[in-house]
């Protein structure tokens, strides 16, 4: 049964993946003609504008592109970067430790701070905690984390003369540092997060202590905390589990504008210089890498929320 | 729809034989029972109903053309006569903040109508139709929906090229694409009323059962979407312009604001940073706080992600 599950869930994210690739392989090819020409002339990347059509792929049938490109994508190969000149996989290689590290925290941290407050906010529901604590969540979804992110660089450095370090910190080179580093980012990051994630424990919580077996735990006696959360909140998160792998992509927009403020050497910060520099290839690549993880972590949060809950099938 | 939405609200109906109320009392009455019912959405919509002024009066209300440069008012920090302070190009930022609410306006309204038409089409066919065309659709929505928003509408941008039409259309089609699932949804739920499968019996064609039985009762989730959709819809903006991808300057919005050359007169000048984030905030803050409300008040079936 639950294998069933499992093969129909597959079935139903490899169309999703497919269209995905179809998205990111159609859209650098919807520029207009001249700007082909345009690349020409800003990176001299080719001798002739048949050449960079050559080497863009762009002179053979579209369909004939696409399966070309999917199979060399799958073999690795992304082509290489218009502006460095270097092999895409090798550039996202050097990149994506730090967004997936960013994106961990920022994960983690929405985490720390989401489910603590949630169970507060749900057990003393309709108190003065729970209404200031679902203020604040909707108030976390409302301030833009680049604005976060300049007020809380901007205002240290006036009150305390504290800057960030500008430059990036080796993990190996400094330790400390660099987890020092990434830190603030991910909390301004896990912030947004935290408040979707804050919100729907709290429904989901109140939902399960409205169950009879919570009635009947709080009847023979038992502590509140152990209702709330052996009985209550073991219940009410796997839902919040699911909404994790939605988040993802909330996450990993917001590391564009993180990693281009904190001058952080990203994939985000990698696409959004791409972006400006007209480096089809490594958008390409970079929006390739993201939307496989989206749609494989999706799948594998859905696969756990399958083991988790039995009750649970397509 | 005008009597079905004030049911919802919780009017009482007219007693029989009483000569009904007009419209605008009945309205207003709506609006004060929300008000107390619903304090925190109350105060989202007064945020709301103050943008709105904001932006359709900038010229009135703004003592300064937004790209007005004052003599001798260089960077001034608030006061009397500059209340939120000037920037490093002697504007007044007050001025610049009224106009700024223009943007987000006119972008954000403009964005959500075009996605709120998209998104219904796409949700309701998926749902009425159902079959081989459900199954497409939402296997494309998947693909879109898996795309971290600000990556696809950059991605976009690169090759529409900046500016205020790509910019709604880029953040359009990713709206679009979340807000069908929700339609969908609720067209799922409505199809399975008496109502629908009567309309089906007595010979009625697809799109007289479509406008005439299925829209209405999708109206108040689209009325909720489209609220609550606005909020991230100026939030999205705001963070293109700051990125450089919304509208070009000198015209104020309020995300590239903070961004461009601003950023490095901060230190010197820190209510040029505090001042459109504050803007943007409240904006985004008034447009979730009325949507929350305005779903417990008119769809609690939506309530569920609470």
């Amino acid at each position: 049964m639950l294998r069933r599950y499992l093969v129909r869930r597959l079935l139903v994210a490899v169309p999703s993946l497919l269209i995905a690739t179809a998205i990111v392989f159609t859209l650098p090819r919807l520029i207009p003609g001249d700007a082909v020409q345009l690349m020409l002339a800003e990176t001299s990347y080719a001798k002739d504008i048949d050449e960079l059509r050559a080497k863009l792929g762009l002179d053979r049938p579209f369909h004939v592109q696409y399966v070309e490109w999917i199979g060399r994508a799958a073999r690795g190969d992304l082509g290489e970067s218009l502006w460095t000149r270097r092999p895409v996989v090798q550039e996202l290689g050097q990149r994506l430790p730090v967004t997936a590290e960013l994106a961990l925290y920022a994960t983690l941290i929405a985490l720390l701070i989401a489910v603590p407050v949630g169970v507060l906010a749900a057990a003393r529901q309709d108190s003065l905690s729970d209404y200031v604590v679902r203020s604040l969540a909707i108030l976390g979804l409302s301030v833009p984390g680049f604005w976060l992110a300049t007020l809380l660089i901007v205002l240290p450095a006036i009150w305390w003369g504290w800057r960030p370090v500008t430059g990036f910190v080796e993990f190996r080179a400094d330790p400390l540092g660099h987890v020092v580093q990434i830190l603030l980012p991910a909390v301004i990051l896990g912030v947004a997060s935290a408040a979707a994630l804050m919100r729907l424990t709290r429904g989901m919580l109140l939902e399960v202590l409205r169950q009879d077996y919570v009635r009947t735990a709080w009847a023979k006696g038992l502590a509140e905390r152990a209702v709330v959360i052996k009985h209550g909140l073991r219940n009410a998160v796997i839902p919040v589990i699911t909404l994790l792998g939605t988040q993802l992509p909330q996450i990993l927009g917001g590391t564009v504008v993180i990693e281009t403020i904190f001058g952080l050497p990203g994939v985000s910060r990698f696409l959004f210089d791409a972006i400006n520099q007209r480096d089809y290839p490594v958008i390409q690549g970079v929006n390739l890498l993201v939307v496989s993880t989206v749609v494989l972590v999706n799948l594998a949060v859905d696969a756990l929320y399958a083991v988790l809950d039995p009750r649970i099938r397509y | 729809m005008t009597s079905a939405t004030l049911e919802l609200n919780g009017a009482a109906p007219t007693p029989a034989g009483a000569r009904p109320r007009p419209a605008a009392v009945r309205w207003a009455l709506a609006a004060a029972r929300f008000a107390r019912r619903k304090p925190l959405g109350a105060i989202g919509g007064v945020i709301v109903v103050a943008m709105l002024v904001m932006a359709v009066f900038a010229e009135q209300i703004a003592p300064y053309r937004f790209d007005e440069t004052i003599r001798g008012a260089r960077m001034k920090p608030p006061s009397a006569a500059h209340w939120l302070g000037t920037d490093n190009l002697s504007r007044d930022m007050w001025s610049r903040v009224v106009y700024g609410a223009r943007v987000s306006v006119t972008v954000g309204f403009a964005t959500i109508a075009l996605a709120i038409v998209v998104a219904t089409a796409i949700g309701v066919s998926s749902a009425y139709f159902g079959g081989v065309w459900d199954l497409a659709v939402q296997r494309v929505v998947d693909a879109w929906l898996s795309f971290p928003y600000l990556v696809i509408i950059l991605s976009v941008m690169a090759v529409l090229g900046p500016g205020r039409l790509n910019l709604i259309i880029s953040v359009a089609i990713i709206a679009a694409a979340t807000n069908s699932r929700v339609i969908r949804g609720a067209t799922l739920g409505v199809m399975q009323s008496q109502f629908v499968e009567a309309a089906r019996a007595i010979g009625c064609g697809h799109a007289r059962i479509i406008v005439r039985h299925l829209l209405p009762n999708v109206l108040a989730t689209i009325i909720i979407l489209a609220t609550i959709g606005l909020g991230a819809v100026i939030l999205a903006e705001s963070a293109l312009s700051f990125l450089g991808f919304g509208v070009p300057p000198p015209y104020p919005s309020w995300g590239a604001m903070l961004s461009g050359s601003g950023r490095t007169y901060m230190l010197r000048a820190p209510w040029m940073a505090v001042w459109p984030g504050v803007a943007i905030s409240l904006a985004v803050f008034g447009f979730n706080m009325l949507g929350d409300a305005l779903r417990d008040v008119l769809d609690p079936r939506l309530r569920g992600g609470r």
